[in-house]
């Protein structure tokens, strides 16, 4: 898989996507692509749209309008079922584990869509290999795991299904500063040794622009900026409203009045 | 005795009302009446084929197996998403319009029937206590219906599905588990247990077309175990079997009727989120 490293095959697509719940649009006609092997994030507010992306990628929410393409394949409105088989695991908001069953089900479930025992069992023993605290707690009810552990039995559980592409809904969400550094550094990690394509949305833009390649800013269903990270962290605009800097006025204080620029 | 076989079949009604709740959080009030169905159709196999008794079961429980999930799939699919209420008013409907099918094919009727089982009407006596074999006959089956779902559930691939499935349907979507298919097949499964309670009250009560009324005491029962707990159904079926048997025996006549409701009652004061009751809230 990593020979696909360097390539600049487009690996996912998104083109006009539009997307509402009942009455409210939440996606606003957008476009996106991911290519093979790189980590690409979705910067935004809240409700701005970023876990809808998501969940329209993975078919959870049916598009108003729009084509996604995974592998030059449409993949729109197809069931989530059929799209895990097509190679795209999913870390949902809020890690979203299964309490009552043991980690190491959970895990199985992960596997659900794949029929290779052997396979199987090597991949958890990988999965161990990334998050040793897992393989401590193989035995115990998932909910009792903390949010951390939690956090990483969401990700391990997506890599179960040996996706090629992993979407990963705001990993941060209620976790230490420490241990969000430990769970974007396995992110990197996973990224670099098994190839996978991430697809990262996130409210800590500081982590996310440090591990992605090129990212997009989404605001009110929109993307109102797409650049390489390295640029984007260097916008004025982007330092101020996600990364918190405050721009300084002549008289030394904060001017409210100052507009997004892409406004 | 005669309690406990009873409360054993109250306990697979139950555990068909919490299989469905958890996986649908429906209330399925047409369990009892999948239980009848189950009845006619083992009497079919049994009295009509001259089936052995065993052929008969396995008859009634895939046949009731395919009508539970020809119900989710044709029935209440098509309703998934609107309102509690309405999904309830559907599984009362299709509870009807069973009982009005069934007295109007032939062999079936609105007459009671009997089918004929390996336990006869012999009685063990052991050290001084009678043990009717009819009744020990269901306990056994009923707990040997316990072990195979129970090792389904814990060690099966799909089991666990339909589990994860309960516990967690967005997850179970995110992790490319069919979760339509999977209610589908637990509303068979749920339909076979009933179909199984019916043979084994057979002997007891007769099969005729109200049979399913004994729904009405399952109730309680799950209710009592704490709706959404598989072994609390168990246990409830069973505490209101023992119960029930109690009230007839030493309380004047009536009591036994009331007496699901009234330990229902108690328990629920006590525990209200009855004895097995789940503390954890789910997630919204």
């Amino acid at each position: 898989m990593s020979e696909a490293g360097g390539s600049d095959e487009v690996i996912l697509e998104l083109a006009n996507v539009e997307a509402s719940y009942g009455p409210v649009q939440a996606l606003r006609g957008v476009s996106l692509k991911v290519r093979r092997g790189k980590i690409v994030t979705v910067l935004g507010a809240n409700g701005a749209g970023k876990s809808t992306i998501l969940k329209t990628i993975s078919g959870i929410i049916d598009p108003r309008k729009g084509q996604i393409r995974f592998e030059g394949e449409e993949i729109q409105r197809k069931d989530p079922a059929l799209v895990v088989r097509r190679g795209i695991g999913h870390v949902p908001e809020g890690r979203e584990v299964f309490p009552l069953l043991t980690v190491e089900e959970n895990l199985r479930m992960g596997a659900y869509t794949r029929s290779d025992a052997a396979g199987v069992a090597g991949d958890i023993e990988l999965v161990y290999g990334y998050f040793p605290i897992l393989k401590e707690r193989a035995k115990q009810e998932a909910g009792l795991l903390s949010g951390g552990e939690q956090q990483m039995l969401a990700i391990s559980r997506a890599l179960l299904s040996r996706p090629r592409l992993m979407l990963m809904d705001e990993p941060s969400l209620g976790l230490s500063p420490l241990l969000t550094q430990e769970i974007f550094r396995i992110i990197a990690r996973i990224n670099r040794e098994q190839g996978t394509t991430i697809l990262l949305v996130e409210q800590n833009a500081n982590m996310a622009l440090e591990v992605a390649e090129f990212g997009y800013v989404l605001e009110v269903g929109r993307i109102v900026m797409e650049d390489s990270c390295a640029n984007l962290a260097r916008k004025e605009d982007v330092q101020e409203f996600y990364l918190g800097m405050k721009a300084e006025g002549v008289r030394g204080q904060r001017r409210w009045k100052k507009k997004k620029q892409w406004r | 005795m005669a309690g406990v076989s009873l409360g054993c079949v109250y306990a697979l009604v139950a555990l068909g009302f919490v299989l469905i709740y958890k996986a649908t959080e429906t209330v399925n009030f047409a369990q009892g009446d999948l239980m009848m169905l189950g009845a006619f159709f083992a009497l079919t196999a049994s009295v009509m084929m001259g089936w052995p008794y065993w052929a008969t079961i396995l008859f009634a429980i895939t046949v009731m197996a395919v009508v539970g999930m020809l119900i989710e799939r044709i029935v209440l699919r098509p309703v998934l998403g609107q309102p509690a209420f309405t999904v309830v008013m559907i599984t009362i409907g299709v509870g009807y319009v069973m009982r009005g099918v069934v007295t109007m094919i032939p062999g079936w009727g609105t007459d009671t029937h009997q089918i004929a089982t390996p336990f006869a009407e012999a009685i063990w006596n052991v050290g001084g206590v009678v043990l009717p074999v009819q009744q020990l006959g269901v306990i056994a089956m009923t707990a040997a219906l316990c072990a195979v779902l129970y090792l389904f559930f814990r060690f099966s691939r799909l089991g666990v599905a339909m589990q994860a499935t309960s516990q967690n349907q967005l997850a179970a979507y995110y992790m490319g588990i069919p979760v339509r298919r999977v209610n589908m097949m637990i509303w068979g499964l749920s339909a076979g247990v009933a179909a199984f309670a019916g043979i084994l009250l057979a002997p007891a009560t007769f099969i005729h077309s109200n049979m399913g009324f004994i729904g009405l005491k399952a109730f309680p029962a799950a209710v009592l175990g704490g709706f959404g707990s598989v072994p609390g159904a168990i246990v409830g079926g069973l505490i209101i079997g023992v119960v029930e048997a109690l009230a007839g025996y030493y309380l004047p006549e009536g009591f036994k009727d009331v007496a699901a409701y009234v330990v229902l009652l108690v328990v629920l004061m006590v525990r209200p989120s009855g004895i097995f009751g789940e503390t954890a809230r789910k997630k919204v």
